[in-house]
């Protein structure tokens, strides 16, 4: 069960962790070093978030036709395909694969 | 600026992007709030979380965990560690809420998503990258919240989100999203690691924290304008190439350094 406290608390610590940098990024004067490791943490973390989420499923291996589905999008966005057709073409591709029985 | 103005800002390319994300979003959002309402969960939880935490990963990931049997704080847990990464995003793009309206703060600091985040940074004109993270975040909390509730209606329809290859969905936007970022080669050398990283803990650690780990990457990050030594100097000095004669040390040279790096970004695509 997800009672009302936790979506609270769930809700305020993330709030907390948006409003931090527009609060304190205009008094606090980052270093250039520290400007460059956050926005390379950025792109890091959304990496690592797609790599996760397109290969693992709870603690294991997410299957075969998920990670397909994405290398086919991410193809497709190399490429400059439009955006809708390269979410399409990502989810078709591993929807037809399940369909074809691979995991 | 109001919203014409926030319109005429922008160029027609940027707006139809904003539109197309918000269009993959809404698949997202509807699944999340059947995938949630199918699980058992009541119609208040899916769309409370949309409206009050807004972070669609972090949404998908507190919900999981109640659902396959964890306690409320151990989802608590798992979506804070994974909206961390919302931290640095903040100072990344801290710049856009500048202003002497601190209201105006408080409510953009709720728009901050992967996706806002991403498109600020595509552009370099400060009007725009206003524009474009006000228009964007607007749009994507009202479709984001309106597919959730039509989503948690809809309940069992959508039935088998995963035979739809709907799973797929969320990283395929993101990558969308974060492949101009990746230009530089730093980025992507500690992009890599960390997700390789990331992958390799997920059968070992709690859910989320994978993701945290994937910063061991900001080691490959080298320095900017700095030549640094070993290995990752190397790299870095590539990277930079013209940036150089720059003087590292100068406290307004972030905003140089910025501009070069998306110039860098433009040439690339």
């Amino acid at each position: 069960m997800m009672p009302l406290y936790a979506v609270l608390l769930l809700a305020a610590g993330t709030y907390a962790f948006r409003l931090a940098g527009p609060l304190l990024g205009g008094r606090l004067a980052l270093s250039e070093r520290l400007r460059h490791l956050l926005a390379v943490a950025a792109a890091v973390l959304l990496v690592a978030l797609i790599a996760t989420g397109a290969l693992t499923q709870g603690h294991g291996f997410a299957g075969w036709a998920r990670p397909a589905g994405v290398l086919v999008a991410g193809v497709l966005a190399l490429r400059r395909a439009p955006f809708p057709a390269v979410v399409v073409a990502g989810a078709a591709t591993t929807a037809v694969l399940r369909l074809c029985g691979v995991g | 600026m109001n919203m014409r103005s926030l319109l005429r800002t922008l160029e027609r390319a940027t707006l139809r992007d904003i539109a197309l994300v918000c269009l993959a979003d809404a698949l997202v959002g509807a699944s999340f709030g059947a995938i949630s309402v199918s699980g058992g969960l009541p119609l208040w939880v899916p769309i409370a979380l949309s409206v009050l935490v807004f972070a669609g990963g972090s949404q998908f990931a507190a919900v999981g965990v109640v659902l396959s049997g964890g306690g409320a704080l151990a989802a608590v847990a798992t979506g804070l560690v994974l909206n961390a990464r919302l931290l640095p995003f903040g100072f990344t793009v801290a710049d856009v809420l500048d202003g002497p309206w601190w209201w105006r703060r408080l409510v953009g600091a709720q728009l901050l998503t992967d996706e806002t985040a991403a498109f600020a940074l595509q552009q370099s004109e400060p009007r725009r990258r206003r524009a474009v993270y006000w228009l964007c975040g607007i749009a994507l909390f009202v479709v984001w919240n309106v597919s959730v509730l039509l989503g948690a209606l809809a309940g069992g329809l959508i039935g088998d989100t995963d035979a739809l290859g709907l799973d797929a969905a969320f990283p395929a936007v993101l990558l969308a999203l974060v492949l101009p970022s990746l230009a530089d080669r730093r980025t992507r050398t500690a992009a890599v690691v960390g997700a390789v990283v990331a992958v390799a803990a997920t059968p070992f650690v709690p859910s989320g924290l994978p993701v945290l780990l994937a910063l061991v990457g900001l080691l490959f990050a080298g320095r900017p304008a700095v030549q640094g030594s070993g290995l990752q100097g190397a790299a870095g000095r590539e990277a930079t190439g013209g940036r150089e004669a720059e003087d590292p040390g100068s406290e307004g040279n972030a905003e140089s350094v910025e501009n070069v790096e998306h110039a860098e970004k433009e040439a690339v695509r």
